[in-house]
Formats: C-alpha cells, structure tokens, sequence
C-alpha cells in the first residue's frame, strides 16, 4: 500500500537566496444535484429560457416564505458523510445581507456559525504518495440570480433561474501547496460527490466552482502570510494559473520589501492576472444574524444513519479493492476508480468475461484503446460506443487466442460503428488467427524456400533477419497467424 | 341608512342564515356607510363593485354551512390580496398588486367572507398611531383628530365605526391591541405560530403575527378560529390542535389564578389606568377567578430589547424593496444611485429610522453588544412568563399607558411614541397570546382597554376571561358618527 510520504517534490518558487512555499485554501460551490431549489419548488435545469424557472420565493415578492427542501439537507449529509465530516445534528440558516440586482431578497440565506456539517478529510493521489487535505466546514447556501452587462447598451439584465438554487460550500484547511494539489483536489472532490450523486461536478455549467485562499511564506516558516482571496474561478486550468500567478505576484512584493494587502481579488483569463477587486477596508458588512423565517435545523440520529444506508462504495474503497480483488497496481486503480463510470464500466466487463479471465489485459484496453477513442469523439464512458458486454467478449478472444493483438485492434475499430459483435466481425471478415501448426508449417517452410539466401545468411549470425521472416509469415497469412506460433515455428526450421 | 351596519357579526351570520338578509343587502349596507365615511381615511384601497358582485354570487348560490356566509370584511393592507393593489401603508409599493393570496386572507374567503377592501395601517406597520402611513393618517372614530391607534389604525377605526363588521390586524409589538384599546374594540394577539405568516408583508418575522379584530369576544374568537391554521408554507407556522375558539366560549372561569405583575406599574402612570386596573381586577374576582401577585422582572429591558430585534429583523426584511422587481422605482445614474434614490423617496422617515437602527445593532463590531444581547434578554423575558406561568393561568394588565392622543401630538417624539407599546411588547418578545378588551373610558370620554396575557396556544382561555369579563364590564362605545354629519 502507498503511504502518506513527505513530499520530496515540493512545488517552491524560488528568488534569489529564499524558496518560497505556497499556502492554498479553497471554498468550493457545489451545486447540489436536485429537481427543485433550496427553499422553494422551482426547477434547477441549466440551460433554461431566462426567468423561467422563478417562483415568488425566489422573486422575494412581499410576504413570500422560504421552506426548507428536505433532499436538499439529505444530499448535504451525504457529502458531509462522503467527506469523512462531522456531521451537525443542529445547524442554523443566516442571512447574509448585500444588495445587488440579482440577489432579489437583499440577502443569501446561508449558514454562517453553526453549518450542517464539521471537519472531515479527503485523500489525494500524488505522483509521490498520498496526501491528506482537512475539511473544515460544509454549509449549505443559496446560489444568487445571474446579471447580464452585455445584451443591452444602457440596462443589465437580471435572470434569476439561478436565484434560490442550493449550493454547498467546501471549506478546506490550507492544506494545498501546489496547483497541481488544487487540480488534485478538485478532481476527488467532484469524484467523491458523482459517486454519491450530490453533485455532478460540471464546471462549464458552473456546477463546480471555487475561491481561492493564497498566501506565501519562507519555506520552512511556521507562520502564514497575509493571504489574498481570488473570486469564482470556474476551471481547475484557470485555478492552477491564477494560483501561480497570484503567488509569484506576492513573492515579488516580498522581495521588493513591500507589504501584501488582504484583499479580494479577480482572475482575468484573458491576461493571465489577477487583479484586485475590493481591499479588506472596504470589505461587505453582511450583518449575519439567524433568519428568523427559518427554524434551526435538527436532524436526528435514525435520519444520519438512514443516509448512511445509501452511501456506495467510494473511490478510496474501491481502489483499495481494485487492488485486493483484481490484484492492480495502485496507478491502475487510480485511474480507474477517479470517475464512477469508469470503474463500473470496468466492473461490468470483469464480471462478463467469465472465468477464464485476464483483468490486466481488460485494464490495459480500458485506459488504452478505450480511452483513446472516447477522448477523440469527446465522450464520457457512460456514452462508450463499445459496450462493457463486447468488450468483455473481445478481451477473451484475444486472451483465448482467437485474435491476436493486432487484429484486436482491427476488430476494435469495427465495434465502435454500431456496438458489433466481435465474435461475429472476427467471423464476418476471417480474422480468426490461424493457430493451426501443420498449416503454418507448410507457410514457413515455403518462405523459407523463397528466401534461401536470407536464410542463410541468418544461419551464419546474421540474426536480425529473424524478424523480416516473422514479417513475410504474417504477410502472408494476412495477419492473422498466431505470432507465438510463427516465432516458436520460425526458431525450430531456421 | 338602515341598522344593518350596527349589527353584531354573529347577527348578521344569523339573519343571513335565516333568510332575512342577503349577502348583497350586507355588503351594501357596508359600503354605503363606507363611502360616507371617507373623512376617517380608513380605507387604502376600496373594492367595493367587485364586493357587490361577489355578494350577489353569493346570494345566487348561497352556502349556509359556511363561517362566513357572504359577510363583507375588509382587511388591513399588509395581507396580500390577489388582484388587489396591497401597498402596506408605503408609497414603495404603491402600484403593487398580488398575483397570490395570504393564508389568513384565503382562510377568510374559503369561509365565505367577501373583500371589501384594504385598510390603512402605518407604513410597513411600524407605527402607533397610523401616521407614518404614505396615505395619509387615519381618524378615530371616538373624536375628530384623534389617532386610532397603530398600526392596523385603519382596520381599528373600520370596526369601530362600523365600516366592517370585523376584520383582520397585524400585531408585532402591539399593533392589534393598542388601537383596539384606543377604539374601544377588541383586539386578539395569536400565539406566534398561530397565524400562517405566509402572503403578509413581512415587518420583524420573529414577532410578526396577524389576528383578529372586532366588536366583541364572540366575534373575535369565531375569527380566530378561521384564520388560525398549520401552514407548511410557513416554517414558523405550528401544528398543534386548534380549539373551535367560538363554539368552545364559556364564561365560566371560577378558579382561574390571574396574575397581577407589579412591574407594569409603570412611573407616570395616568391614575385613570391604575383605577381601569383595579376595575378588572374586581370583575375577575367576581367571576369568581382568584388574583395573585406575580413579578415579570425584565419587564423594563422588554422596550429596548424589542427596539433592537424588530428593527434588525425589519433592515434585512425591507432589503427587497430596492426598485428592481417591483413596486416604485426612483431613477438613477447606476444601481447605487437608483437604490438610494429609491429607498429615500419610497420609504418614510419612520420606516428610514427604524432601517439605520437595525443597520447598526447588526453591524460588526455591534452585533454582540446589541442584537446578541437582546436575544439573550428576550429569553430571559420569556423565561419570567414561563415562571408566572407555573403560578397563574393568565396575566391582567392594562392594555396602553394611555387613551388615544391627538394627532401630531407625538409624531417628532418617537421615543414618547415607542412607550405606547410598554405592555404590549413583553408579549410579542415572549410570542405568547394576548387580548385587548374594552373596559371603560377615561376623563375625556376616550376609551381604555385591558389587557389579558395567555400561556402559548391557550387563546381559547383568555377568549373565555375577556368574553367573562366583557359581561360584567358592559362597555358601550360613544360613537357619533361626527365625521358623516
């Protein structure tokens, strides 16, 4: 098993005589996974017509009242529970008051002291060993509308399909050191959260998205630095430039003597800069205090465990199972446990090729061919053009012997047009490896007798030869004989 | 003008019921004397045609197993009304008319009731006096220039001058009970929770709470027992079982423990409130209730704790009204000029002032000191009621310091103005029930009121104190009808 290493390929920036390590922090929004909204029955579809999907709550009309969404607290517990968290039994709903356009209450309901869930942890992955992040909180807000500055020349348009959706806000320890920690992060949360269906990760949506907490210090030091908070980066590419950006910027201040400013700041992705947006000194005051529209939350006991019911098997389990039952390397399992649908895709085809199995061959086609072809035809692996049945079915005909390799790829190609058979493309276009001795013998000894003089020379040292024979037995048998065949074949009449 | 509009609530039920009145003839009668009574600024919004067609609906199709079988009742302007413009009291919302229907008000209509329309009230109901309304102040009935009362100052003059059989108040520190109190009316404070708040522009959600008004205990208490339902729309709203308030009246209230508490005698108390006091003391004891002298201590913390926990709750409450969706919007240069611009010309002074206080006791730096603290009072508050309560069945005490004032008289003092609410307040601060009866009239000829304070959810007790003490009280209200002739 790989352990919790000290991390020999530390990510320092380095100025003259000092090295410089970056403390990173992030609030991750998750959009929780939910038919309806945080506090009313609207719909949370992307992607719709603007406005329509608004009722009077999220509207703020006079009088309107917001009422808790009890899936919305299940999904909650459940992430909280996929964090490893503390899950609260008593948590409050505040409100958050700014005025802006979209924000139609003139405040968020969110929670500020008393969130619904505690510390927890997530592991990552690094190419050096593992690594621990802490969670330090999961609260649960409402996401605000969306203004628009640029359909109209005078006016902002305000769409508020958005207004009212539920969001979950991750807080993480400053336990990250790299971009390449954030970028590994990122990815096991969303992974933890598609595993328990609390959130579907989408980042282009804005599903997933995060502020980012940076500060520098000496390496070695104990003390933080004075950090800098980047707003709403909406892609772990753009996370980890703002990062490198927004550290060498602080570096360079230090360097120069100067002081760093608390301060909120925005990443361009045109420019590749961040820049600032609001100082410390002018920082909201947003005068929380417990919404009174709202009791506190108290779950009990017997609705945690219920949850816990309904927890599956998460991708730290899976791997280390991966490993115990399947006997894969911990990359391999990595790999394929980081998304859902991989690892049942996976397990569907360990389970379909039988007995006579070989699971290392089936890994190695899954990240290889597989992954090859879903990468160019931009498809997730639920959307496979092969399905895990063929698939398993053409792993066994090239483990049985049937095809070889080279064919498999041949055949794999045919697949991908209409989910075929491979038995049947095998059959269908003759593909079957010709693993008959006696015929092969009869095609070797005739190549041999066309190429005396090679054959000679091959006797005489020249070993190298040995694969130009391979070459014209599998030419002519139209690649079909069994390569093994042919070597052992070849050894004995030369 | 016929005597229709004199007639109880239970008698015109009654007469409906017997035949001998229509609906339509009801609503008539109702609008007539409305219209004639236009002086007392009563009314916001009339809607009388629509009433007279929904009466004569009413009356095509008659449903005598109805509560409220084609009654007439007009409604204070902070219940949203659907179709109907609902303003409360603010020139901000001034256009603003309800695709949707309040609980309480949808209650009423499924019961029969008809909308005549929605009365003044001070704007975003935080007055005492009905005039920090955008439409302007309100007159009681009892004399000409003398305030009704606030905030439901507009539904406390339409009962008392009989342009409604009865109607429906919002009570957040005292709201129902001291223009009840200054109309000679009877004003029921529910237990928060009682009343689904849902459709009723929100002042401070935590004390918010409507209830009823009118003439008498008996139709105060078949009112209650409309409009008080569980809500789900509501998350504040409480399930627990509801009495049949009207059906369930005795006047039995042999051996009830009422407390007296020593702090609500007051310094400055007019002698005139300290001899109504004693009054109802008398007249429980000869209903054969005993008295026993209780202690509130916090009592005198409950105005300041109150002026810190509404405000803060009304700053963040009033935050929607920023001239983006609805209602009156100022133009601007940007979104922080139009924002300004609307809050200042929509909002009035009173609403401003209570909107920086709140502002402020939220602010950091402030929070603890302020708005943490009253929480922490406000507990304690309501622990003293929890303590009385172990002793006594109900609390006695007179309803407002004072009988009604003149117009104008208090408008730049607003501290002299908060004092109406000095006992009225501990209960909205406890969220416990409390009534406001007529109990007799002071020097001038004013009227004053008692106050009963119940334990939570024992509205069908002091609805059984106030109907017993009503009987021996015999309280008639000198009404002139100056502003007719």
């Amino acid at each position: 098993m790989d352990q919790v290493s000290n991390n020999k390929l530390d990510y320092l920036i380095s100025r003259k005589d000092n090295l410089y390590e970056i403390i990173i922090g992030l609030e991750v929004h998750a959009q929780v996974t939910s038919e309806s909204k945080l506090f009313s029955s609207s719909a949370t579809k992307f992607g719709a017509e603007p406005n329509t999907q608004v009722s009077l709550v999220d509207a703020a009309f006079p009088g309107m009242l917001p009422v808790i969404n009890e899936f919305c607290i299940k999904q909650a517990i459940k992430t909280g529970i996929g964090l490893k968290a503390k899950i609260n039994k008593r948590s409050i709903f505040d409100r958050k008051n700014y005025f802006y356009a979209d924000l139609p209450q003139g405040y968020q309901i969110s929670q500020f002291k008393d969130p619904i869930v505690g510390e927890g942890k997530v592991i990552l992955d690094m190419p050096n060993g593992q690594k621990e992040v802490g969670i330090e909180r999961l609260h649960l807000e409402q996401d605000a509308g969306k203004s628009i500055h640029d359909l109209d020349p005078q006016n902002t348009l305000v769409d508020l399909n958005r207004s009212g959706v539920a969001l979950m806000e991750i807080v993480s320890k400053p336990d990250l050191r790299s971009p390449d920690e954030v970028s590994a992060y990122i990815k096991k949360l969303r992974s933890i959260m598609r595993y328990l269906g609390t959130c579907d990760g989408n980042m282009q949506e804005g599903s997933l998205r995060a502020d980012v907490n940076v500060s520098v210090r000496i390496k070695g030091s104990k003390n933080l630095g004075t950090r800098c908070e980047i707003k709403n980066v909406n892609s772990i590419k753009f996370m980890q430039m703002a990062i490198e950006y927004e550290a060498n910027r602080q570096v360079d201040l230090i360097e120069e003597g100067k002081s760093i400013d608390q301060e909120t700041r925005l990443f361009d992705t045109k420019k590749n800069e961040t820049r600032s947006m609001r100082s410390k000194e002018d920082a909201h005051d947003y005068r929380y205090f417990p919404d009174p529209d709202l009791l506190p939350l108290e779950v009990s006991e017997e609705f945690i465990d219920n949850i816990k019911k309904d927890i599956p098997e998460l991708p730290d389990d899976k791997k280390r199972r991966f490993i115990d039952e399947f006997k894969l390397s911990p990359y391999e399992a990595t790999i394929l446990v980081s998304d859902i649908d991989t690892a049942k895709y996976f397990e569907e085809v360990v389970t379909k090729m039988g007995k006579n199995k070989d699971i290392k061959l089936a890994v190695n086609w899954i990240t290889g061919e597989l992954f090859a072809v879903l990468n160019s035809k931009n498809l997730e692996i639920s959307q496979s053009p092969v399905s895990s049945k063929n698939f398993a079915i053409l792993i066994n005909l090239i483990k049985n012997g049937t095809i070889s390799g080279k064919i498999a790829k041949t055949v794999f190609e045919l697949m991908i047009e209409g989910d075929k058979d491979p038995q049947k493309i095998v059959e269908e276009n003759g593909l079957k490896q010709q693993s008959d001795p006696k015929a092969l013998e009869a095609l070797i000894d005739k190549i041999i007798n066309d190429n005396r003089e090679k054959a000679v020379e091959y006797k005489q040292g020249k070993v190298k030869l040995f694969g130009f024979f391979v070459g014209q037995a599998m030419k002519a048998s139209s690649g079909k004989a069994n390569p093994q065949l042919i070597n052992e074949l070849l050894k004995k009449k030369l | 003008m016929s005597d229709i509009t004199k007639q109880t609530l239970s008698d015109l039920i009654k007469n409906i019921k017997a035949k001998k009145l229509s609906s339509e003839e009801v609503t008539k009668d109702f609008i007539q004397r409305s219209e004639k009574s236009n002086k007392l600024n009563a009314y916001i919004t009339e809607d009388f045609s629509n009433a007279l067609q929904k009466a004569k609906m009413f009356d095509q199709k008659p449903n005598f197993n109805l509560k409220l079988p084609g009654i007439p009742i007009a409604v204070k302007d902070l219940f949203c009304t659907k179709d109907v413009m609902t303003t409360a009291g603010s020139k901000i919302l001034n256009n603003f008319i309800p695709t949707y229907e309040s609980t309480v008000t949808q209650n009423i209509w499924n019961e029969g009731g008809i909308l005549l329309g929605k009365l003044n009230c001070d704007e975003f109901a935080m007055g005492s006096s009905n005039e920090t309304s955008y439409f302007g102040n309100v007159q009681n009935p009892i004399n000409e220039n003398l305030v009704p009362g606030g905030s439901s100052g507009g539904s406390a003059s339409a009962v008392c001058a009989q342009l409604t059989p009865i109607t429906i108040g919002t009570d957040t520190g005292g709201s129902i009970r001291q223009p009840a109190s200054f109309t000679g009316t009877v004003g029921l404070k529910p237990t928060y929770g009682s009343c689904s708040r849902y459709g009723i522009v929100a002042f401070a959600s935590s004390l918010d709470q409507a209830g009823p008004m009118a003439q008498n205990v008996k139709d105060c208490a078949l009112l209650q027992e409309i409009i008080s339902t569980h809500d789900t729309k509501d998350s504040t709203s409480i399930d627990f079982k509801r009495s049949q308030y009207s059906q369930d009246l005795n006047k039995n209230i042999k051996g009830k423990k009422i407390g007296i508490p020593k702090e609500y005698r007051v310094d400055s108390m007019p002698k005139e409130i300290e001899d109504l006091w004693q009054k109802g003391i008398d007249y429980v004891k000869d209903c054969g209730a005993e008295i026993i002298n209780i202690s509130l201590p916090h009592t005198k913390y409950a105005l300041p704790t109150y002026y810190i926990v509404a405000p803060a709750e009304a700053s963040s409450n009033l935050a929607r009204y920023d001239g983006v969706k609805y209602g009156f919007r100022a133009k601007g240069e940007n979104l922080i000029d139009m924002y300004e611009k609307t809050r200042s010309e929509g909002f009035g002074a009173e609403v401003q002032r209570r909107i920086m206080i709140g502002t402020y006791v939220l602010s950091s730096g402030y929070y603890d000191a302020y708005y943490l603290k009253a929480q922490k009072v406000r507990k304690l508050i309501k622990n003293d009621f929890d303590e009385a309560y172990k002793k006594v069945d109900a609390i006695l005490t007179p309803s407002t310091p004072s009988s009604a004032f003149k117009i104008g008289e208090k408008k730049d003092d607003p501290v002299s103005m908060y004092l109406n609410d000095i006992f009225t307040v501990p209960v909205n601060l406890a969220g416990l029930p409390g009534i406001s009866i007529p109990a007799g009239h002071d020097s001038k000829g004013y009227p004053l009121g008692l106050q009963i304070i119940g334990k939570a959810f024992d509205e069908q007790n002091i609805l059984n104190i106030a109907y017993a003490m009503e009987d021996k009280i015999n309280f008639k209200n000198k009404i002139s009808d100056w502003w007719i002739k």
